[in-house]
């Protein structure tokens, strides 16, 4: 294969996951914020998040040094991470019309300030936030949370 | 530290921290005061030991061996967490409108449809939210149409504003959740109603 024709095949590879994207996951949520460089990743591939980009379950959200970004999810929930983040939307099922559903995300790394939106108003069970050591049950409030920062200097 | 901090994926982090020694891996968690005063709690489980934080600046610290409650002060959530506080999108702003029969918005209502615009104004990538609903007059099928009949009005009358189409969402919650709980069969004028979400 040249390269040219391996440019041709790349590009309508491209041109067929954009035209895919969109019915294969509904989107959960969108950007909102965003300062410096921020990446969204999905299904191994990694584009840059702007401000009205859609995030779908599964996405990797990440920040790097001096970067911050803001999503407001379907059910209300605002999620914001600051610099040297990483952040995975695991789950979102949300049922506008019977307003039920359920909310997983990951911090594997950085910080993240939380406002919980309906699904977390609905029962204690509904919302569940991952660290690589803790879970959160999130009962309808707001909170912050890092998975890296030293330890607390006055515990 | 750092390999603890790039490492992905939850279960390779532990995993790496186990190897690599790092035994700084931590984490800390801040209850925030609300705005809105709702209740609000946080639960903060490490495999059988947890926390529950439900006041105001009650934080816990996670570390490998459980976790400890703490408590922290604004200046200190500040600087831990200033960033990702500043990166918060706008809050939902929400309204009612009501109607006086069909889909027919009341007066009052016809001028908070220009606060609703108002509204939209300002959020810089605007979506909005509308869930129409009824009193509890008539079939469940008759009113979950009636109520979605609502939502759809309301869509429309944004569309001719100028709000694009594609940044609205409508639907219809019958008569399953009304404002002012009555019997069934009785007609209330407040529960002829669009809830709308702004955010």
């Amino acid at each position: 294969m040249s390269g040219n024709s391996k440019l041709r095949a790349g590009a309508v590879a491209m041109i067929f996951a954009a035209l895919a994207g969109p019915s294969i996951a509904a989107d959960i949520g969108y950007v909102k914020v965003v300062k410096g460089a921020v990446t969204v990743e999905r299904g191994g591939k990694s584009i840059p998040a702007a401000v009205g980009t859609a995030v779908q379950a599964g996405d990797v959200i990440r920040t790097i040094a001096n970067a911050s970004v803001g999503l407001t999810m379907v059910d209300d929930t605002l999620l914001s991470a600051g610099p040297n983040s990483v952040l995975t939307l695991d789950r979102l099922d949300y049922d506008p019309s019977m307003r039920n559903g359920r909310l997983d995300a990951t911090l594997g790394a950085g910080t993240l300030a939380v406002v919980s939106g309906r699904i977390a108003k609905q029962s204690p069970e509904a919302m569940t936030l991952r660290t690589p050591l803790a879970i959160l049950g999130v009962r309808g409030t707001e909170f912050a949370v890092s998975a890296h920062d030293p330890v607390l200097a006055n515990p | 530290m750092i390999r603890c901090l790039r490492t992905l994926d939850v279960s390779i982090t532990l995993f790496a921290a186990a190897v690599a020694g790092c035994a700084t891996q931590s984490g800390t968690v801040v209850l925030l005061p609300e705005r809105d005063g709702r209740a609000a709690a946080v639960h903060v489980k490490q495999g059988e030991r947890s926390l529950v934080l439900d006041s105001p600046y009650a934080a816990a610290e996670v570390t490998s061996t459980g976790p400890r409650a703490a408590k922290v002060g604004a200046d200190e959530v500040k600087a831990m967490f200033g960033a990702a506080l500043d990166a918060q999108p706008m809050r939902a702003t929400a309204f009612t409108l009501y109607f006086e029969e069909e889909d027919a918005l009341t007066g009052d209502s016809q001028r908070i449809v220009e606060d609703v615009l108002a509204a939209i104004a300002r959020y810089p990538v605007p979506d909005v939210v509308l869930v129409g609903h009824t009193d509890l007059v008539g079939t469940d099928t008759f009113n979950d149409e009636l109520a979605r009949k609502r939502a759809e009005s309301v869509r429309q009358r944004l569309v001719a504003r100028g709000i694009a189409p594609g940044r609205i969402v409508a639907y219809g919650r019958g008569k399953r959740e009304p404002a002012v709980p009555t019997g069934d069969g009785v007609p209330e004028p407040r529960n002829r109603r669009v809830e709308i979400i702004v955010r």
